[in-house]
């Protein structure tokens, strides 16, 4: 499903944030990402997403090697990522429905059924009374799992996380990790980059040492 | 095809969103566009308003043609049905030598002088009406006629033609080069009004690319912001141009009472109309399109 091979990134200036890492994670497998600010979590759920090419070495995902993929493909690659990034990335100026509704609105999906599928991702997260309201009325935990709900509504079949637990109280913590744990639960691949892997049951764990798997 | 119709849809909503959105900025682009075209368009009017005016009340441009004095009956009846089977005549007046006679006689002191001529100094003449009276047929219809045997003089009054002719090829001219430079003019707003969509926009095309958005997806809503911006900017010139021949249709209807005309101020046609709004949403597509090209970077 994901597999690194050899594949290292490095940044202009000469910042090597990922150093020869390989693995694989399988289809249905919940993985954490562990390990210092810095270490190289994020840069390593970009190169999953195409946001980053690797500098050297390969990233497939299903199949696809990702780094040599054309800019014209790449778009369809990512409609079957669902993520959710370490700053969200909401937007502010439509309301909680409209900013879940984007992922369908962009591969087209017919009105009528993109509005069930929204509200039952609402639903998933427990936002669904939430549907009309702006982001900003939203808490720091109803954002985030909002960002969750706008990643799992075009029904992805690997799901990225960038510290989607980060500045949550325990609580609402354990509800968006009970989530992740869902989804895993029903087939899709969860890569979760995070400090807190009690959250998410026991399990495997990828720790990154500045850009080194451990 | 549901889903197709229903991303074009989305598009065309949230590029009214976009111009409803920004309220002082689309008012302002939507003067300086309607303004810009209503120059040429109402050029464009006043134009066709000229061509009629002349049309109406201007001479028909005429071909004189005179016979030899020595042509007899016969020879005249030959030019005549010569001139009358002619594709490029549509009529051929005989004017007979004893008619002009008669006519300078009762002229004033022309009398005397003419009793005292031996004979009748006078041709038999025709007037000719070509059916295509630009200054160019006229004249290639003229040497033919000077060609025809028994012809002495062939005489053009065309002048007053081609000066008429000469002036609206100036005033299309004109319109042409307005359009041209206003035109341009167009394309320069809505690639600067684009630009600032775009700018607006960033956080939201950049998350629509993470989320799998061709390029084709984020284009669209800006063609069509375009595409809206130059039909409504092409709306409001059309309004301007309406206006104005209302506002004066009066005086000029005072000004050709004066010359004895009859003719009222026509608004644009409705070809120029809708050739107005075909060119004005295409400029704005095509704004869009270069603007998109500059701002929205093929990283
Ligand atoms: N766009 C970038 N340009 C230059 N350096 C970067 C960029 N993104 C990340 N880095 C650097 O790469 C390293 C790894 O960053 P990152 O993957 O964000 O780590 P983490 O998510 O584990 O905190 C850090 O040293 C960071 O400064
Ligand atoms: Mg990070």
């Amino acid at each position: 499903m994901i597999r690194f091979d050899h594949a290292s990134k490095r940044y202009p200036p000469g910042i090597d944030a990922l150093a020869d890492v390989s693995f694989t994670v399988g289809k249905g497998e919940l993985v954490t990402v562990g390990g210092h600010s810095g270490a190289g979590k994020s840069t390593l759920l970009k190169l999953i997403a195409g946001i980053e090419r690797p500098t050297s070495g390969a990233v497939l995902v299903n199949g696809q090697n990702v780094g040599s993929l054309k800019r014209k493909a790449m778009p369809y690659l990512r409609r079957n990522l669902g993520l959710v990034f370490q700053d969200q990335k909401l937007l502010f100026d439509r309301n909680a429905f409209d900013n879940v509704m984007l992922p369908l609105a962009i591969t087209g999906f017919p009105p009528a059924e993109a509005k069930r599928r929204v509200q039952a991702a609402l639903d998933k997260v427990g936002l669904l009374d939430r549907q009309k309201a702006m982001p900003v009325m939203l808490s720091g935990g109803e954002q985030q799992r909002l960002a969750l709900a706008r990643a799992v509504v075009g029904r992805p079949n690997i799901l990225l996380a960038d510290e989607p637990t980060a500045h949550l109280d325990a609580e609402t913590a354990a509800d968006v990790a009970r989530t992740f744990l869902e989804f895993r639960d029903v087939g899709v691949t969860v890569l979760i980059a995070t400090y807190d892997d009690s959250l998410f049951g026991a399990p495997r764990r990828l720790t990154l040492h500045h850009g080194r798997l451990q | 095809m549901n889903a197709w119709l229903a991303q074009h849809w989305q598009a065309l909503a949230l590029a009214l969103r976009r111009l409803v959105a920004t309220p002082v900025n689309t008012l302002l682009s939507l003067l300086a566009i309607g303004i810009a075209l209503a120059l040429p368009a109402g050029g464009q009017m006043l134009l066709v308003n000229a061509l009629q005016l002349a049309r109406d009340g201007a001479p028909t441009p005429r071909i004189s043609l005179y016979a030899d004095l020595a042509a007899d009956r016969r020879a005249v009846q030959q030019i005549e049905a010569r001139l009358k089977n002619h594709p490029a005549i549509k009529s051929a007046q005989l004017i007979p030598r004893e008619a002009t006679l008669a006519r300078m006689k009762s002229g004033e002191g022309l009398g005397d002088v003419i009793d005292a001529l031996p004979g009748n100094p006078f041709p038999d003449a025709f007037v000719v009406t070509p059916a295509d009276d630009s200054p160019a047929a006229m004249d290639a219809l003229a040497d033919e006629l000077r060609k025809l045997p028994k012809v002495e003089h062939v005489q053009l009054d065309s002048d007053w033609a081609r000066r008429l002719h000469a002036l609206l090829q100036v005033g299309r001219t004109g319109v042409v080069l307005l359009a041209l430079l206003l035109g341009v003019g167009l394309v320069a707003i809505t690639f600067n009004t684009i630009r600032l969509q775009v700018m607006a926009s960033r956080a939201e095309i950049e998350l629509s690319r993470l989320l799998g958005a061709t390029d084709a997806f984020v284009r669209r809503p800006f063609h069509y912001f375009g595409v809206l911006l130059g039909l409504a900017g092409g709306g409001l010139a059309w309004l301007i141009v309406a206006a104005a021949t209302l506002w004066l249709k009066q005086p000029i209807g005072e000004l050709v009472k004066l010359y004895n005309l009859d003719f009222a101020l026509s608004p644009l046609a409705l070809v120029d109309s809708l050739a107005l709004l075909g060119a004005a949403g295409a400029l704005g597509w095509l704004g869009a399109g270069l603007s998109l090209r500059q701002h929205l970077g093929d990283h």
